[in-house]
């Protein structure tokens, strides 16, 4: 399925040679979006559903999803589970030894509002959102492998439209700074 | 054993150890005096008659402003006998204190420690009276019945407020 989206936009093939043409953010994204790395590691029950998405009976490894046991070298972390105080800490220095481009995935109640725990959980962080930038947030208490796959399609349509050389969210933040 | 006979050997070698009994509980439930109870535990621990050997739980209880009390519980059980028993000791709520028993059953440590934790019980003569489930600069116990959570922990909001969603 990656293939195609290289193919469908713009990508000329010549014959000659094998080369390909394209434009660079699409042979950049279409990379990015293709090995999709998260960090391996669970929070609570939801990490349950994201072990067995990874199962052979998911297999998140058609995405070029591969769970991989360092921050430096992982693309997206998946919130998978009820985020503690004493882990938001955690979770955030996680985050912040991932290297760029990194994305973050929020699944499950827990990690996107606080869940069960929004009224009376004094312990729990209420929406992961509130330490570090979420992407896509997937609902579900916990979320069924179907759900966090869809979470993962929704990320690549996000990579897709992404440029390296017009970043949206740069050109954003300069909007609001000419405005004021 | 029956729960007649642990009360009688309690109350023979222990006088005005009981100071109450709860008729409805099962297993039988004993309210003891705080003062010696690390000499009760150790008693009831080694003692051929009964070899409380093991300490399933150990936790504690906020009764309430109203009440001024806080309860410490100790739920024993027996596997020679197959024979469980639970000892509760009332505390002033304002200053509670009592003894550990971690001493006695290493698995005292952990439970301690989370009575503290949760409900700011002190036990004198643990070797390492920490939180155990809130981060260390939690402020305040959280299952005392007065705790109002701090407004923020680390800069980051606790409560879940609508107008921020």
């Amino acid at each position: 399925m990656s293939d195609t989206s290289f193919s469908t936009t713009g990508g000329l093939k010549t014959g000659e040679g094998g080369i390909i043409i394209s434009q660079l953010d699409d042979l950049l994204n279409w990379a990015r979006l293709s090995s999709l790395w998260p960090v391996g590691f669970g929070l609570a029950c939801c990490a349950i559903e994201f072990m067995s998405t990874a199962s052979s009976a998911y297999d998140l490894d058609r995405f070029g999803v591969i769970p991989r046991n360092s921050p430096r070298q992982a693309d997206v972390m998946i919130v998978s589970g009820t985020v503690t105080f004493k882990m938001a800490d955690r979770v955030k220095r996680l985050y912040e030894q991932m290297a760029e481009p990194k994305y973050v995935i929020s699944m499950g109640s827990c990690a996107n509002c606080g869940g069960p725990y929004w009224e009376h959980g004094y312990h729990v962080l209420k929406g992961v959102d509130r330490v570090i930038p979420v992407d896509v947030y997937v609902p579900g208490c916990p979320p069924r492998p179907e759900a966090l796959i869809g979470g993962f399609l929704k990320l690549q349509e996000k990579i897709r439209g992404e440029s390296v050389l017009r970043p949206k969210g740069l050109e954003k933040i300069l909007k609001e700074r000419n405005d004021a | 054993m029956t729960p007649d006979t642990v009360k009688k050997i309690i109350e023979e070698n222990f006088p005005e150890a009981i100071l109450g009994e709860d008729p409805e509980s099962t297993p039988l439930a004993l309210t003891i005096s705080g003062s010696r109870i690390v000499e009760l535990c150790e008693f009831l621990h080694s003692n051929e008659q009964c070899y409380f050997d093991q300490l399933a739980c150990l936790t504690g209880i906020d009764c309430g402003e109203e009440s001024g009390k806080m309860e410490v519980v100790y739920n024993l059980y027996s596997i020679p006998f197959d024979f469980q028993l639970m000892l509760k000791v009332e505390l002033e709520r304002n200053n509670p204190v009592i003894q550990t028993v971690s001493t006695i059953w290493r698995a005292a440590d952990w439970h301690e420690r989370e009575a503290y934790d949760l409900l700011g019980i002190q036990f004198e003569g643990h070797p390492d009276l920490r939180r155990i489930l809130m981060p260390d600069d939690w402020e305040g116990h959280p299952l005392r019945k007065d705790y109002v959570e701090q407004e923020k922990y680390h800069g980051i909001q606790v409560k879940w407020k609508a107008e921020n969603e």
